[in-house]
């Protein structure tokens, strides 16, 4: 009945910020999570910044997991991480980002924090694997 | 950044065998508490995560909020996928905001069973109070293997307690008895219906009946809505009808004020029935356009004020601890015999044993209790 020493459950927020309406890659990365076993919470569509925060802070997300397709990765993720620390979450949460983000932009972005960024053709199972590696633990 | 205390204490992983009750937290209580009573959001997020974990020290976190806890109105919702749950619970939740209310809403969803994984999505629906961190959403999927859904609902209503929160909202798909005894947490129980939703009405008679404190037909502009109204109300009707010795009884002869003057939602007509008892009301909304939502929260308050007259409020704490008293005892004993099975060989050499006709199950079961039975007596006074 109890389950304890056993993995915890991985809780991820799927996030889609700004105005960005392209969310079949997020809707593919929830239903995989969701199938490798962890709690997705997907945000819906056309979220601010600070929305991603606020759900992110309250829901205790291990994984932050950002779908951007527009270009405004430069500006919306380090607000997102501004927010993050500013509650003191940024540390013990794995941040990636998936979409369409140049070469140049994803060494910026990891610079700032990101812990990944997905690129169109990557496999499920490695964004998958990824997150079940670099998860933070929290104790 | 003085939250992040809550997080230092490192891992150290419970021996095997162990019960939650006795292992050493993982983390620091005290801070946590302090942090979370201080009203730090990332202090009672991370305590609710603590409380769905079930990581050690849980017990002494919950055991030390339960004195802080008391002063909020707890309500839950339930009703069949898509009849406007998380749209009406936003919708309250601004309604509370503009009264100046803060608001805590834990939303129920169905996890996989078989891979343990969801999709939480009534934080989609939830979009009138964005923004605002006095409204505290967070989602919870019903992990369903640890029977202990309601225990960790109760657990994160008594966080938001502590926290401070004005109201508390519990959601969750009304299910199954998972899902009913999640939503009992709550001291009134609203379900939510449909219009032309039949069956809906048809299948509440099966034991949702008996738990909604107040009907709410969701999506009234809709055909049909006068219809599931009457439905509902000839229902209640009935139900009242079967039984009124049992219900009003014991205070007959009481003198009582009128206190529960019918609001005119009510699509209650009987004028005849004791003062004292709680008549279910049928309240129409359009959650989406917010219509309704004021005569939701009066038929709430009326109810609560209904509960504290009556001391039925009471009561039903008193009822709702004596059952988690019992679910504790129940788990930990579950736990404590996991260990014993564990000890001689694992559920799966008993049950082969079982089934090689060399024993049966009881006499397995006694073999395994008579040990913990003899503890026990030798040990009572």
């Amino acid at each position: 009945m109890s389950v304890e020493g056993e993995q915890r459950t991985i809780r991820c927020l799927v996030a889609k910020v700004g105005l960005d309406g392209h969310d079949r890659g997020a809707h593919v990365i929830a239903r995989a999570f969701r199938d490798a076993g962890f709690e997705v919470i997907y945000s819906g569509l056309h979220n601010a910044p600070d929305e991603i925060v606020q759900a992110a802070v309250q829901e205790d997300v291990d994984v932050l997991g950002i779908s951007i397709l527009s270009g405004a990765h430069g500006t919306l993720v380090p607000k997102v991480i501004e927010g993050l620390e500013e509650y003191g979450a940024m540390d013990d949460t794995l941040l990636i980002v998936g979409g369409v983000i140049p070469d140049d932009d994803k060494a910026e972005l990891e610079e700032l924090g990101v812990a990944e960024v997905f690129g169109p053709g990557t496999e499920l199972e490695t964004t998958i694997e990824f997150v079940r590696e670099n998860v933070r633990d929290r104790r | 950044m003085t939250e992040k205390s809550a997080g230092e204490v490192e891992p150290g992983r419970e021996p095997p065998g162990s019960t939650v009750a006795t292992a050493e937290p993982e983390f620091d209580v005290d801070a946590l508490v302090e942090n979370l009573l201080a009203g730090e959001h990332r202090a009672l997020a991370r305590a609710i995560t603590y409380i769905e974990d079930r990581t050690p020290g849980y017990r002494q976190l919950v055991g030390e909020l339960h004195e802080h806890t008391g002063d909020a109105s707890v309500v839950g919702i339930t009703g069949s996928p898509g009849t406007g749950k998380s749209t009406l619970v936003d919708k309250l939740a601004l309604e509370y905001r503009d009264r100046g209310e803060t608001v805590g809403v834990i939303a129920v969803d169905p996890a996989s069973p078989f891979t343990g994984g969801a999709v939480l999505g009534d934080r989609i629906r939830m979009g009138s109070t964005v923004g605002d961190m006095d409204v505290f959403v967070r989602s919870m999927s019903a992990r369903g293997a640890l029977g202990g859904l309601a225990a960790a609902t109760a657990d994160a209503v008594r966080a938001l307690d502590a926290f401070g929160k004005d109201r508390i909202i519990i959601e969750t798909v009304g299910a199954g008895q998972n899902e009913i005894d999640v939503v009992r947490t709550a001291d009134t129980v609203a379900v939510l219906v449909q219009p032309g939703a039949g069956d809906d009405v048809q299948m509440l008679k099966a034991g949702i009946l008996e738990i909604a404190d107040c009907f709410v037909v969701n999506k009234a502009d809709l055909d049909g809505a006068n219809r599931t109204v009457q439905e509902l109300t000839e229902m209640l009707q009935l139900e009242r009808d079967v039984d009124p010795i049992v219900r009003t009884g014991h205070h007959g002869a009481d003198e009582v004020e009128d206190s529960q003057s019918d609001t005119e939602e009510s699509h209650d007509e009987s004028a005849d029935a004791d003062p004292e008892e709680w008549r279910t009301p049928v309240v129409e909304t359009v959650a989406t356009h917010g219509e309704g939502v004021d005569a939701v929260i009066e038929a709430f308050d009326d109810h609560r004020t209904y509960l504290a007259d009556s001391g039925a409020l009471e009561d039903r704490a008193r009822s709702r601890y004596a059952e988690e008293i019992r679910t504790l005892l129940r788990e930990d004993l579950g736990t404590l015999l996991e260990a014993e099975i564990e000890d001689r060989g694992g559920i799966e050499g008993l049950a082969a044993d079982v089934h090689r006709r060399e024993t049966n199950p009881y006499a397995v079961a006694d073999e395994l209790l008579d040990p913990i039975r003899d503890c026990v007596a030798d040990n009572r006074d």
